[in-house]
């Protein structure tokens, strides 16, 4: 039983993560219908601005609390700073371009960013200080981390947050209708330039916030660290259903405990013949069949074949 | 002799092809032709997923798994692995049948799905497979796991090794010499087979499917078959593809599967000009030569620049690599060579849609 | 209910939900081989997705649909298209990056047979065939009246033009029943007249036509016989004599459209003239 919580738990956490990310990519898809390769290495960008100001802050002896929030404040700033900056140079000049010139750009971007980062901070992972006491509390036979609490409960209040943002702001608004219909909105006087901005820095703040968490969680940055997250969280927002935020949070969540419930049981479900090592395996077969059950994800709008 | 004449220019073509890889040695050294040798596989590789995403317009982000079905068939039927030596003409038809059949096995439940839905689950299938041949070492020893399997059988047909240095009319012929010729009459063999079908009523019903999916249903055409045939060829492709990797290189390893390798794949149809044949050959050399360009430049560059290495060669060659995806993606949204079609496609030309939205208000609704 | 030779299309008690919308209740619809037979009904009536029930698009819930003496329910587009329905599209839907001559030539798709290997070899047997198409696909476009050169991209087709590609493309699949779902739609009257003509042409060489449309008038004009839907139910059927004087055909028009300021140039919904 306590295997279970444990994995529960850890699923929960890592979950949340994925949520936060995916997010970033389900709002670019429902407004531009693009897959934007680049998100995870912002998340990347994000941990390793946290990492450098935190390890600045520190040795300047600044109070904890403080240290900590200024990063995230600074790393913030920085992947909306980014995103912006991705969207102007990479995509915008291809809105009208075929399906696929936006997908080989993000690519690009991701290869540009990933590399880039390997310059400056290096190959080798990096260690994230904590400055606090990570405490460990016990739950029924499970163990759960004081940093695994703050990710779960800032994971929550980013998503309503969020919730709150698009449904009951101008700018919200003015996001929903592009999605719903760029041309229309367009002459309903919403300026689409902006709001296609407004979302990329809004998704690239939430992804900086997700790269604080799982550098914190793990205790390790990395420059490559971005890719398979960023995929994870792609395969976590089609399992919801791509352009639906309730389906991204969802999917993200159900995504971290499959894994982690997956890599517990894998080996008894299968007699013992496949091992932990098959955890993403069994992520992606459930995608699979996620995605041959409900064509449009879990929480997909069923598009009705219009004639 | 007059250029214009097709048959003219097919024979220069041809002549060309032919003395290339000594033109490559002389000028580069033997190392080039070696990588002339992997530019063949990876455009037989780009030909194949152009059928997949430039005629039919399915996207797939897990095509490297088809080359790796095919490299693996290779490495466990020829080599000490299991003490199995099959000879390449029954292992390599083979690999492609195999490659063939997952391509229908992934394809049949899947192929249902809207774009980026099938783009997700193919790459998830890719995943799936590198992950299968990363592990399949415990409890059974099928792959060898992460260490791969070495000592592959070279390309063989009876006594004749492609990897074996021969003399012909007092010219010598090394191995990479040999893999050369042998690579590109398959990838000329794949590039007659796409020009055939594209060409044709399979290759209309793709371009079709492409265009307008509902439409192509209602005109009679049997989607699903058709957009499996699609998938199936393009494995195939991959398939013998990665025989013939497996066999030169004489090493795989699951490294060589990286969805970072379907990326590339994808980039050198989309980059040359998705759909056009001659557009997807020039974005498989562009992609296999640039990094060796930037590979072999990166470092002396930046001694003569600043008389010592400031940044890692390799991580300023994939940047420059990056950048260059990027670039050349704005400066030619449609690629380097697109096919006419593509071109005319890129006119900014919202008639259709414009002329539905004028409908909308004109009609009496 | 027997079923006479001379019919070619028999829906009976159709019904088709969508969520707890009954877009369709029980609707039945008889065509006679050869007539042109309309289907008209205030927006929201149920027409294009009646439509879509006989030409695959959407499975219907319950009821029966034979076609041609066989048995079609829930049976996929193309399945259909082999047994003699082809369709047009209300918002057009061209292979927009395919030249005209090309979108007729993939409507001969299901006619023709030659696979890969045809492809590969170019034996006799493909070379035929594929001459065979293009002739075919050049006629059709000139007996819907596309003068451009064949190469022209559908999307750079006029508005008038793309309609009538959509018409050609249909026909090469040898449709019995042709279905059109609002071909005058956005046409101006000179463009609707020779459609009108084009259609009567169609009929005369012996294919059936079923036609939506909102244009009563060219309804009127131009069909043996007439149904109208309202809220997914029948509500008359007849000669356009007949069905314009029925009560419950005005009350519905009028209890839901009324007349346009522009109606006088025939768009909009007229019951009398």
């Amino acid at each position: 039983m306590d295997i279970f919580l444990q994995q529960l738990i850890n699923g929960l956490v890592q979950g949340s993560v994925y949520a936060l990310v995916a997010l970033g990519y389900t709002m670019v898809y429902g407004i531009l219908g693009l897959i934007n390769f680049a998100h995870g290495e912002v998340v990347m960008v994000g941990a390793m601005v946290a990492l450098t100001a935190l390890q600045a802050l520190l040795a300047a002896a600044f109070a904890p609390v403080l240290a900590v929030l200024f990063s995230l404040m600074l790393a913030v700033a920085a992947c909306m700073a980014l995103g912006y900056g991705i969207e102007r140079i990479a995509y915008r000049p291809l809105r009208n371009a075929p399906r696929l010139a936006p997908l080989i750009t993000a690519i690009g971007v991701s290869i540009v960013l990933q590399n880039l980062a390997m310059m400056i901070w290096g190959r080798e992972y990096h260690a994230f200080p904590l400055p606090f006491n990570n405490g460990l509390h016990e739950m029924g036979g499970a163990i759960i981390t004081d940093v695994q609490i703050v990710i779960v409960l800032v994971a929550l209040v980013m998503m309503a947050g969020l919730m709150g943002v698009v449904h009951r702001t101008r700018m919200g608004r003015a996001m929903r209708a592009v999605a719903e219909n760029p041309s229309a909105a367009a002459l309903m006087g919403v300026d689409i330039n902006r709001v296609i901005s407004a979302t990329f820095m809004l998704g690239s703040a939430l992804a900086a916030v997700a790269g604080l968490m799982v550098s914190a969680n793990y205790g390790i940055v990395h420059y490559y660290m971005g890719f398979m997250l960023g995929l994870k969280a792609f395969t976590a927002a089609v399992l919801g259903g791509i352009g639906n935020l309730r389906g991204a949070m969802l999917g993200g969540v159900l995504l971290g405990l499959i894994e982690s419930l997956g890599a517990g049981y894998i080996g008894d479900l299968s007699g013992g013949f496949l091992g932990s090592h098959y955890q993403d395996v069994f992520a992606f077969f459930v995608l699979i069949a996620v995605l041959v059950l409900r064509p449009s994800g879990l929480l997909g709008e069923r598009v009705a074949e219009r004639a | 002799m007059k250029l214009h004449r097709p048959a003219n220019r097919h024979l220069l073509l041809a002549l060309a092809l032919l003395v290339l890889p000594f033109v490559i040695d002389a000028l580069f050294g033997h190392g080039w032709v070696r990588i002339a040798d992997f530019a063949l596989l990876y455009i037989m590789l780009a030909l194949g997923l152009n059928i997949v995403v430039g005629y039919a317009g399915l996207l797939d982000l897990g095509y490297i798994a088809f080359f790796a079905v095919g490299a693996y068939t290779y490495a466990l039927l020829g080599s000490p692995q299991f003490g199995l030596h099959w000879p390449m003409y029954v292992v390599l038809p083979l690999g492609a049948l195999f490659a063939c059949f997952f391509g229908v096995l992934l394809g049949a439940p899947t192929l249902r799905l809207r774009g980026d839905y099938l783009a997700i689950v193919t790459l998830g299938f890719g995943e799936i497979i590198r992950i299968f041949m990363n592990n399949l070492n415990a409890p059974v020893n099928i792959t060898n796991g992460p260490q791969g399997i070495s000592s592959i059988d070279p390309l063989h047909v009876g006594t004749f090794s492609f990897a074996g240095q021969h003399e012909l009319f007092g010219i010598g012929f090394s191995s990479v010499h040999q893999h050369y010729y042998l690579f590109l009459a398959f990838t000329l063999l794949v590039a007659f087979v796409s020009l055939r079908l594209q060409h044709s009523r399979i290759g209309r019903a793709w371009m079709a499917i492409r265009e307008d999916e509902v439409a192509a249903n209602a005109m009679g055409i049997n989607t699903r078959n058709i957009k499996l045939l699609a998938f199936a060829m393009g494995a195939t492709f991959g398939g013998i593809s990665g025989g013939l990797f497996a066999g030169f290189q004489g090493f795989v390893s699951p490294e060589s599967f990286s969805l970072m390798e379907s990326i590339m794949v994808l980039c050198m149809v989309v980059l040359g000009g998705m759909g056009n044949i001659t557009g997807v050959v020039l974005g498989g050399v562009l992609l296999v030569v640039l990094p060796e360009v930037f590979r072999h430049g990166a470092g002396p560059l930046q001694q003569a620049l600043f008389g010592k290495i400031v940044v890692d060669p390799e991580s300023l060659r994939m940047l420059m690599f990056g950048l260059a995806l990027i670039l050349v993606m704005l400066w030619r949204p449609a690629g380097l060579w697109p096919s006419t079609q593509r071109r005319r496609e890129l006119m900014p030309d919202e008639s259709v849609a414009q002329q539905e939205q004028d409908t909308v208000y004109d009609s009496a609704k | 209910m027997t079923q006479p030779n001379d019919m070619l299309l028999n829906l009976a008690g159709v019904c088709k939900h969508f969520g707890g919308l009954a877009a369709l209740s029980g609707v039945s619809l008889h065509i006679k081989r050869g007539e042109i037979y309309g289907l008209i009904g205030p927006n929201g009536a149920g027409k294009t997705t009646l439509f879509n029930v006989i030409t695959g698009l959407y499975q219907l819930d319950e009821g029966t649909f034979n076609f041609d003496g066989s048995d079609y329910a829930c049976c996929k587009p193309h399945v259909l298209a082999q047994a003699g329905i082809a369709r047009t599209f209300q918002n057009i839907r061209l292979f927009a990056n395919m030249s005209a001559l090309e979108n007729v030539m993939v409507g001969r798709h299901l006619r023709t047979r030659s696979g890969i290997w045809g492809a590969l070899t170019r034996n006799r047997a493909a070379r035929v065939e594929e001459q065979a198409i293009e002739e075919r696909a050049h006629e059709l476009l000139r007996y819907v009246g596309i003068h451009r050169p064949s190469n022209t991209l559908a999307k750079n087709l006029s508005y008038g033009e793309q309609r009538r590609l959509e018409i050609a493309r249909a026909l090469a699949t040898e449709p019995k029943l042709l279905a059109l779902d609002e071909p005058a739609a956005g046409m101006n009257a000179t463009e609707t007249e020779s459609l009108k003509e084009l259609m009567k042409k169609i009929r005369a060489s012996g294919i059936t036509v079923l036609l939506i449309e909102h244009d009563v008038k060219l309804i009127m004009g131009l069909c043996d016989r007439v149904a109208v839907l309202d809220y997914g139910k029948k509500i008359a059927e007849g000669v356009p004599e007949q069905v314009r004087n029925d009560a419950a055909v005005i009350a519905a028009y009028l209890g839901t459209d009324s007349p346009r300021p522009h109606a006088g140039e025939g768009q909009g919904v007229r019951v009398s003239e």
